[in-house]
């Protein structure tokens, strides 16, 4: 599939480098402005702005945000993405309207996800769109300018990798918890220098919700893209989206969709295989998404690890984690919790948090909050009465945005704080100054903010 | 772009594996608009004890004196792992460091390096392992990097050679902007849209 994708955006190969062409290029306000700077300079112009996005959601409050911005450097970021959407006419996702959310939320919602594309943004978690059998990828900021400029970016082509995930995964299983197993099995650069195909029964299952989630961790396993095969569950997310192609372009789109799966001998340079039945719910203990266990586990003990590397790296990783080894991952209690980024945001998420804590409380010593995907998302939620279930389970029903993900905003961590988070990266300070970030799933997240510690939701 | 030949310059050490660029420059500091001034935020989190920046850390490796005005940087595998940010970079060449010696490097990272005019080198495990060595033994220790002819040289006449992909050489040699090359091409650019037009008009968008 990632052969098929790459060939036909091919426009040269010349001295050693490939030009692509890129389909779909998505803008946010932290990664941007010193590329529209690089254009002023340049004298250059944006080749097509009709085929590029923008939308605030890194540095914005998740609260009052029909107010203007309190923080002035971040309301200045989003002001210069406004002028520089002005200047070079291309579409605003501006803060209030509906459509607005976290970039990789809104991207397929509003169907400029489609198969068989290639899309890029100036952010790492740009592969979440392969959920849909494109070629999606994050980029650095002179990249984002070269896209605005040509259109096209230059590549040095990547190495394949197949994973299988084979059988079904058990109830309560959800695929943030598979993500977690895989790069808990390949580590954090197992994936380096490839593009990573998803496929097997356990992928197959999947709603696009699901394999979205999937694909978005896949950098944090080192792999730039992941990707699904699109089958029928994609061609219907993707019916009637505002920027999906419609009535006879649709069909006429659909048969080359259904091409671009893999060919039965397609060839990988990796493949890894995985049984979803042997995936429990996952905890991270450290400070990469690879430092993971599952809900029955415990923190490793440096002392039994062979490599000085590793042990070093183990043993800073608890010191500032505040961990002593061995302890039981249900006795790790928390403080805070967050539900929200572009990993898990989706309604479907949250519906899953609403049916475990319908009727339940957050314990007395969890600050939890919920920051939905996209103001789409937001309405929905609220149109199926999940904001009630939340606010009266205790709690904090925000507006959309990356929040707590990054916490470029207000929504940080104090120093030593402990959060069960359904974002992406546990890395130190992600969170804040001094945060302890466990990585869980939307479902995890909501059984640690009722007990005030981590357990198996299958049990609770 | 400044372009970049050979390097002779202090060494500094940076013993850590999967350095994410969350710490090379942390998030707090990506609200700017412009790409420079981000060298003294650089490691922020590690470098200094308060979150003004005025406090040093006095533990952390690169506020020992020894490494001061360091132009190249020894570190372990994996680094610039993590988020795309650009500004991680900006931070390493504002700070002075043009060179990275490392035995692997992140995707996005390792790309955007180049971009900048930074020299990202992969050396063995084994070699940089002998550089963490030497560099500690050796107070003022200066490594030259010699990007024609791709070789790392060291004070007592080792000489370690490195691979570098010929357009990525040449780029850094000569301090060359990828959008003026790329847009030498802009004629094959269109002729390849005329021709997806015709045959996927469900990737293009009404102006």
């Amino acid at each position: 599939m990632f052969e098929k994708i790459w060939d036909s955006h091919l426009v040269i190969e010349k001295d050693g480098n490939s030009i692509v062409y890129i389909d779909r290029h998505l803008v946010h306000e932290v990664t941007s402005p010193q590329a529209f700077e690089g254009l002023r300079l340049s004298g250059r112009k944006v080749m097509h702005p009709e085929l590029t996005f923008a939308v605030p959601d890194h540095n914005i409050p998740t609260i009052d945000q029909n107010k203007p911005i309190n923080d002035p450097i971040s309301a200045l970021q989003v002001e210069t993405l406004r002028k520089n959407c002005r200047d070079f006419e291309i579409t605003l996702f501006d803060l209030g309207d509906d459509r607005s959310g976290i970039v990789h939320v809104m991207g397929p919602e509003q169907g400029l996800t489609i198969p068989g594309s290639t899309i890029v943004c100036g952010d790492s978690h740009t592969a979440t769109h392969g959920a849909f059998g494109s070629l999606a990828f994050g980029i650095g900021t002179s990249e984002v300018e070269h896209v605005l400029a040509t259109q096209t970016l230059q590549q040095k082509k990547p190495k394949t990798m197949l994973i299988e995930v084979n059988g079904f995964l058990s109830h309560d299983v959800t695929p943030k918890d598979i993500i977690l197993a895989i790069i808990g099995k390949i580590g954090t650069s197992g994936g380096r220098g490839y593009v990573i195909e998803y496929s097997g029964e356990a992928i197959e299952s999947m709603s696009m919700e699901g394999r979205m989630t999937l694909c978005n961790m896949t950098i944090e396993a080192g792999a730039r893209a992941g990707m699904i095969a699109p089958d029928e569950k994609t061609f219907e997310y993707l019916k009637n989206r505002p920027f999906a192609p419609k009535g006879e372009s649709f069909r006429k789109a659909l048969i080359s969709w259904k091409q671009l799966s893999s060919d039965n001998d397609a060839k990988f340079d990796n493949t890894v295989k995985l049984n979803a039945v042997d995936v429990l719910p996952q905890v991270t203990w450290g400070t990469n998404p690879g430092m993971v266990t599952d809900i029955n586990g415990r923190v490793p003990d440096p002392s039994n690890i062979v490599n000085s590397i590793e042990r070093s790296s183990v043993e800073k990783a608890l010191k500032y984690m505040g961990l002593k080894p061995n302890v039981p991952i249900k006795e790790i209690k928390i403080d805070r919790v967050f539900i929200g980024s572009c990993t898990n945001s989706r309604i479907e998420d949250l519906r899953s948090v609403a049916e475990y804590v319908k009727g339940k409380r957050v314990s007395k010593d969890v600050l939890a909050m919920i920051v939905p995907g996209s103001g789409i998302i937001k309405r929905q939620a609220e149109d199926e009465g999940l904001d009630k279930i939340f606010i009266s389970a205790g709690f904090d029903w925000r507006q959309p945005g990356c929040s707590m993900c990054l916490a470029m905003n207000d929504d940080v961590l104090n120093p030593g704080e402990r959060c069960a988070s359904t974002s992406n990266r546990n890395f130190e300070g992600r969170q804040g100054k001094g945060s302890r970030t466990h990585l869980v799933s939307p479902l995890m997240a909501a059984a640690a903010a009722i007990a005030g510690h981590f357990v198996d939701p299958r049990l609770n | 772009m400044e372009s970049f030949k050979i390097l002779k310059g202090k060494t500094a050490p940076l013993d850590m594996i999967d350095v994410d660029t969350d710490q090379i420059i942390p998030k707090q500091f990506l609200k700017k608009i412009e790409r420079t001034g981000f060298g003294v935020h650089l490691f922020h989190d590690w470098r200094y004890l308060d979150d003004e920046g005025d406090i040093l850390n006095q533990d952390f490796v690169l506020n020992s004196p020894r490494y001061k005005g360091a132009k190249i940087l020894v570190t372990g595998e994996n680094f610039g792992c993590g988020s795309s940010r650009e500004h991680a970079p900006w931070a390493l060449f504002d700070y002075g460091f043009k060179c990275i010696i490392s035995p692997s490097f992140a995707d996005i990272f390792f790309n955007n390096c180049r971009k900048n005019g930074i020299l990202a080198v992969v050396l063995k495990k084994e070699e940089v392992e002998y550089l963490f060595d030497e560099i500690e033994s050796n107070e003022g220790y200066q490594l030259t990097v010699d990007l024609p002819k791709q070789v790392v040289s060291t004070p007592n006449g080792k000489n370690f050679s490195f691979e570098v992909d010929s357009f990525a050489k040449n780029c850094l040699l000569k301090g060359l902007d990828d959008i003026g090359w790329t847009l030498q091409y802009k004629e094959k650019i269109k002729d390849f849209e005329k021709k997806v037009v015709t045959q996927k008009p469900w990737l293009f968008l009404e102006k």
